[in-house]
């Protein structure tokens, strides 16, 4: 499920959330550059689920252990707590049920960690201020007819997000277009608007 | 003719071209059916070397109408082994690196114990006499044999239907003796319309005059029409209709316009009966009522209480089931149910669907993706083993 032309400048910030030689699964886990990232830098036991089947085929071929499945219909599967990580990268916004993912995100992992494009980013919200049109950027290139993305969300959705399901923050990181991170000092308003996107380690 | 033929696989059933290893009434087989075989013997291949420490085997479990010649020259046919395109010194499953072993099922007809095999106890072929054997009989057997190389655990297990149906049946009998497992467009139970093609096909064999209750081979004579056909009904199933249509169309064999009789006047009719023809000539139709029992009585959820997921408890084996896009005889549903059960039980597993018309069969063709996967795959069990690269 990853989203066409997303950046994946998010990789390193969850990577930094997880705890070497963990058990891991990634949802949505592409052609599985994250994983085989997690496997070389973090040794941890790592599986995934990806919904497209050539990026399945991709990351049987390089040794990793994914099965073709839909984050929606096929998470209730697994057991609880089966993983120490559950990572949902780039993915939550092309969910049919975001709720329900992030619960079971939590059910499975002892932590999830959740990344997203920030949707109250101060460019999207000039775009549709000044353009009147779903905004269509560099980072998010369909427009909106054509768009895998369905759901998006602004960090501040999403932290009221983890409350209604009663996920507690643990750790938050935003990055901004550069791809920098963004001051932990920083208030929820100013990441809100200057963050591009939004890595979020959940525990519940 | 016929009963030349018949005298040559009565040979191969019981003094096979194949190394063959024999259990003395020492060692018998327990049956699922509840008694005992014995004495018996397994017919077998083998190719590669077995290294020191005994942990680069893979075994190669055939399918219905397979055979243990996987790599070599069928000596029945003259024709290429069966997983030739996949297996060989340098090929995908490299015979420089890997021990390969491919046996004949039990209830087989190239040299394992089966219906056409001499009953030691009578002197007679075994025919119906032979009791029922299952896919965990096969595999209980297939275990003797390993046991006999010395080898504790297996690198790695491998086949598609019902080759895929042993893999399945090692690493929930076997846990710890296998490394790795790679079914392959198979399913954990067969399907109600899996059995009534099977039903079909036995009935078809049945109901030829020369089958003689399961005695004809005593007869001199073969049930060759009956086999035929139920082989012609069975390779629909191993197809798709795009595939069908793809290959033959509505075109006509050898001839201009229809002929306004019952011969074969289009190119699919007088491609299956060549199919049913072809398979006469190599194998035992006793034994193909066996196989498709046993094919049919398998149901691993079933052995353990309903739960699929209960047949791979605390699993450590790392698997790889793949499945195809065309293939109604296994569809890619059934297989992602046996992934669904290996995810509850926390087992390490990747599942590839591969998109593909050619149907079930497809998993026996040069398919790219497919050797992608399983060259994936068995690098990364590879590495994790610790087996070193070539």
């Amino acid at each position: 499920m990853s989203v066409n032309g997303a950046p994946r400048i998010d990789l390193q910030v969850v990577a930094d959330f997880i705890a070497p030689g963990s058990r891991v699964l990634d949802v949505g886990c592409g052609d599985g550059e994250l994983l085989e990232l997690l496997q070389r830098d973090k040794a941890v036991d790592g599986r995934g689920v990806e919904i497209s089947q050539r990026g399945v085929n991709e990351c049987v071929a390089r040794g990793l252990s994914v099965i073709q499945g839909d984050a929606d219909s096929d998470l209730v599967y697994y057991p609880d707590k089966g993983f120490d990580f559950v990572i949902l990268s780039q993915t939550l916004q092309a969910t049919r049920n975001p709720r329900a993912v992030l619960e079971d995100l939590l059910r499975i992992g002892d932590r999830a960690i959740v990344s997203f494009p920030n949707f109250g980013h101060w460019g999207v919200r000039l775009s549709l201020l000044l353009r009147g049109r779903m905004p269509v950027t560099k980072d998010l290139p369909d427009t909106w007819y054509d768009t895998p993305n369905i759901h998006f969300c602004t960090i501040r959705d999403f932290v009221s997000l983890c409350d209604e399901v009663g996920a507690k923050v643990e750790q938050a990181t935003a990055l901004d277009g550069a791809g920098q991170k963004i001051g932990l000092s920083m208030p929820w308003w100013f990441w809100n608007f200057f963050g591009q996107q939004a890595v979020f380690l959940l525990k519940r | 003719m016929a009963a030349t033929r018949a005298k040559a696989h009565a040979n191969e059933a019981d003094e096979p071209t194949s190394p063959v290893l024999r259990f003395g009434v020492d060692r018998p087989l327990k049956l699922d059916a509840g008694v005992l075989l014995s004495p018996f013997q397994i017919a077998y291949q083998t190719y590669g070397t077995l290294n020191a420490a005994k942990s680069n085997a893979v075994l190669v479990c055939h399918a219905l109408s397979g055979d243990q010649h996987v790599a070599n020259t069928n000596p029945v046919t003259g024709k290429p082994g069966w997983w030739e395109v996949l297996i060989g010194p340098g090929k995908i499953i490299d015979t420089d690196r890997f021990f390969v072993i491919c046996t004949n099922v039990i209830g087989g007809c190239l040299g394992s114990t089966g219906p056409a095999s001499t009953n030691p106890a009578t002197g007679k072929v075994y025919g119906l006499d032979l009791p029922v054997i299952t896919i965990r009989d096969m595999v209980r057997a297939q275990a003797m044999l390993i046991d006999h190389f010395g080898i504790d655990q297996l690198f790695s297990v491998i086949g598609g239907s019902m080759g895929g149906m042993q893999v399945l049946e090692w690493a929930s009998s076997y846990p710890g003796r296998v490394f790795s497992a790679l079914p392959i467009a198979t399913g954990a139970r067969h399907s109600s319309q899996n059995i009534a093609f099977h039903e079909v096909g036995r009935q078809a064999v049945m109901a030829d005059p020369d089958w003689r209750g399961g005695k004809y081979i005593e007869a001199g004579v073969r049930p060759a029409k009956g086999l035929a056909v139920a082989r012609m009904a069975a390779h629909i199933t191993y197809l798709s209709e795009t595939a069908l249509q793809r290959k033959f169309g509505r075109n006509l064999q050898d001839r201009e316009a229809l002929t306004f009789g019952f011969d074969a006047d289009f190119q699919i009719e007088s491609y299956l009966r060549h199919q049913g023809i072809t398979f006469v000539e190599r194998f035992d139709a006793n034994s193909y009522l066996y196989m498709t029992r046993a094919m049919d009585y398998f149901d691993l959820a079933a052995d353990h209480g309903g739960k699929l997921a209960e047949a791979f408890t605390k699993t450590t084996t790392r698997f790889c089931v793949v499945s195809f896009t065309s293939d109604w005889l296994f569809p890619t549903e059934e297989n992602r149910s046996i992934v669904h059960a290996l995810n509850a039980a926390g087992a390490s597993v990747s599942f590839v669907e591969i998109d593909t018309d050619r149907g079930h069969d497809a998993f026996l063709l040069d398919e790219p993706e497919l050797f992608g996967a399983i060259r994936g795959f068995l690098r990364s069990a590879a590495r994790a083993k610790g087996l070193a690269e070539l």
